[in-house]
């Protein structure tokens, strides 16, 4: 009974995969409006590679091995910043490690395969900062008040206890030990020769403001 | 990278208001990081050499005192080629929508495979002796191919499918050597990687991946799922006695007197995640004792056993 509607539907999906495969392939808003409607009736063509829409449409290879890539980027910073990176940070590295030849991705495609990823059981994670997300990528411990204090760091890639004190209300110790999670986990660096109090930078944050990979040749050449 | 440096003349004294009213430069450099600077440098000497610019009609005068007001300069190549985006958009959004519209006839189909599965499995939950278990498992397979949550465990795949089966052998015969080149164990994330990264096409779900591992032990292959305490998940080869590598890590640990997972991960040659993972199984068995620190977490061999 159900073989026989299964066999129509593969024969539907065939049609369909003929016609639109390349506008998945190209077009990310086009994979947003697909990946919602599935989700709307309860389908997840991104569970199984065996499943009929990865085999028909290519997405499960898609996300796979953005998955792949995802993992790569993430453990080649761990040394920086911890195991903590914002999205559009990934986006940029990852991108650039697919070269110029292959497909565009969104930042919408990148949250995808992270969720896909936390099967794995290795600490994914996806944290709402600012406009934005964090993504973690090892398995510390986060709670909502390191989330919260992450948060907050958003703004000038530190914080400092008298930041967190003013905007969150929370006693100084509660802060410190925050604080101190975020140090042990190797998520925060310590800066103690900052005007004022100590600073508590999160290498996660650092934008292009802050911090710019330069070749040894190139910082020769800017020098004087 | 390629360089093309335009020099400028000197501002003549009628010149318009711009963004700059002067500059320390008399040039200007382009930097070609990926390519294209050939053709760049064809077009800019053409255009330098016919000055289109010069024949342009000027819309409005810039007003100085109106702030900054940019005047559109309407040339005939801007014009032509702003036509011929707003084609290719109506073309694409032709297609965008014949796609969406066919997208939406393919989900309605899509959502009556929902719901007959959903009743199929209603029916297999109420009676039991009616479905056969070969039907049972076929039914399974169908939610795989449709991507369909199994309803009665929730689990989208289910384990427990041929094509499960067949990954796990297949992963038995694949991870043998990776592991033994790794001491043994592997994390699934390394796992997942390792295996795609072979694969090159047709690629393996996360999903997929940890449900073929879960019927390692039950298909007796020579590897296994672990799961640590923390949600870390590993293969390890049967033959691999995390325990007996917990004596020898101590031993490490004694020998330096005090390790982080990062020390001792680069004098054993492991990554830091699983030299994490059996520093703490050492001490939930007691061998060893945590100094948690701001400077991290630091392991120590645990004299209390040994010396009290």
């Amino acid at each position: 009974q159900m073989s026989k509607q299964l066999d129509m539907f593969k024969t539907n999906l065939e049609e369909f995969a003929s016609k639109h495969k390349q506008e998945i392939r190209k077009n990310p808003e086009f994979r947003v409006q697909f990946q919602d409607m599935c989700a709307t009736i309860g389908v997840d063509p991104l569970a199984s590679g065996k499943g009929f829409w990865s085999e028909m449409l290519g997405v499960g290879d898609f996300y796979y091995e953005l998955g792949v890539q995802i993992i790569e980027v993430c453990l080649a910073l761990k040394h920086r910043n911890g195991g903590l990176i914002t999205l559009e940070e990934l986006h940029q590295q990852v991108l650039k490690g697919r070269g110029k030849f292959a497909q565009d991705v969104s930042q919408d495609d990148l949250i995808r395969a992270i969720k896909k990823l936390k099967a794995l059981g290795t600490g994914f994670g996806i944290i709402p900062v600012g406009g934005t997300y964090l993504i973690q990528s090892v398995p510390a411990e986060l709670n909502m008040d390191h989330t919260v204090v992450l948060q907050l760091a958003e703004k000038n890639g530190y914080v400092t206890v008298s930041d967190i004190k003013a905007s969150l209300k929370w006693e100084t110790e509660r802060a410190r030990q925050v604080l101190e999670h975020l140090l042990k986990e190797g998520l925060a660096w310590l800066d103690l020769q900052a005007p004022g109090e100590a600073h508590y930078w999160l290498p996660a944050l650092f934008t292009d403001l802050y911090a710019q990979e330069i070749t040894a040749e190139e910082a020769r050449a800017a020098l004087p | 990278s390629a360089k093309i440096v335009v020099h400028l003349h000197p501002a003549p004294p009628n010149k318009e208001p711009g963004p700059f009213q002067s500059s320390k430069n008399s040039y200007i450099k382009l930097s070609f990081k990926e390519h294209g600077q050939i053709e760049f440098y064809r077009r800019l000497s053409e255009e330098m050499t016919q000055r289109r610019w010069e024949n342009m009609p000027v819309s409005q005068a810039l007003q100085t005192n109106r702030g900054p007001q940019p005047g559109r300069i309407r040339a005939v190549g801007i014009v032509g080629i702003e036509r011929k985006l707003e084609e290719k958009r109506k073309e694409t959004d032709k297609n965008i929508s014949e796609a969406f519209e066919d997208l939406s006839k393919l989900m309605i189909k899509a959502k009556e495979m929902v719901e007959l599965s959903k009743s199929i499995a209603n029916k297999i939950k109420d009676k039991q002796g009616d479905i056969t278990e070969d039907e049972t498992i076929r039914f399974k397979s169908y939610l795989l191919s449709m991507g369909i949550a199994n309803p009665v465990t929730r689990e989208t795949c289910g384990s427990g499918t041929q094509y499960h089966m067949q990954l796990a052998r297949q992963l038995a015969g694949i991870l043998q050597a990776p592991l033994e080149e790794r001491g043994g164990i592997m994390s699934l994330t390394e796992v997942y990687c390792l295996v795609n990264r072979a694969r090159g096409m047709e690629l393996l779900s996360p999903e997929d991946l940890v449900n073929a591992c879960k019927m390692l032990e039950a298909l007796q292959l020579p590897l296994r799922l672990r799961v640590f305490d923390s949600g870390v998940m590993v293969i390890e080869l049967q033959s691999h006695k995390e325990e007996e590598m917990v004596a020898s890590a101590l031993e490490t640990v004694s020998e330096k007197g005090s390790l982080t997972s990062e020390e001792f991960a680069k004098l054993v040659g492991m990554s830091v995640l699983l030299a994490k993972e059996r520093l703490l199984l050492a001490e939930k068995m007691g061998h060893l004792c945590r100094d948690d620190s701001v400077e991290g977490l630091r392991f120590y061999p645990n004299l209390f056993m040994t010396q009290s």
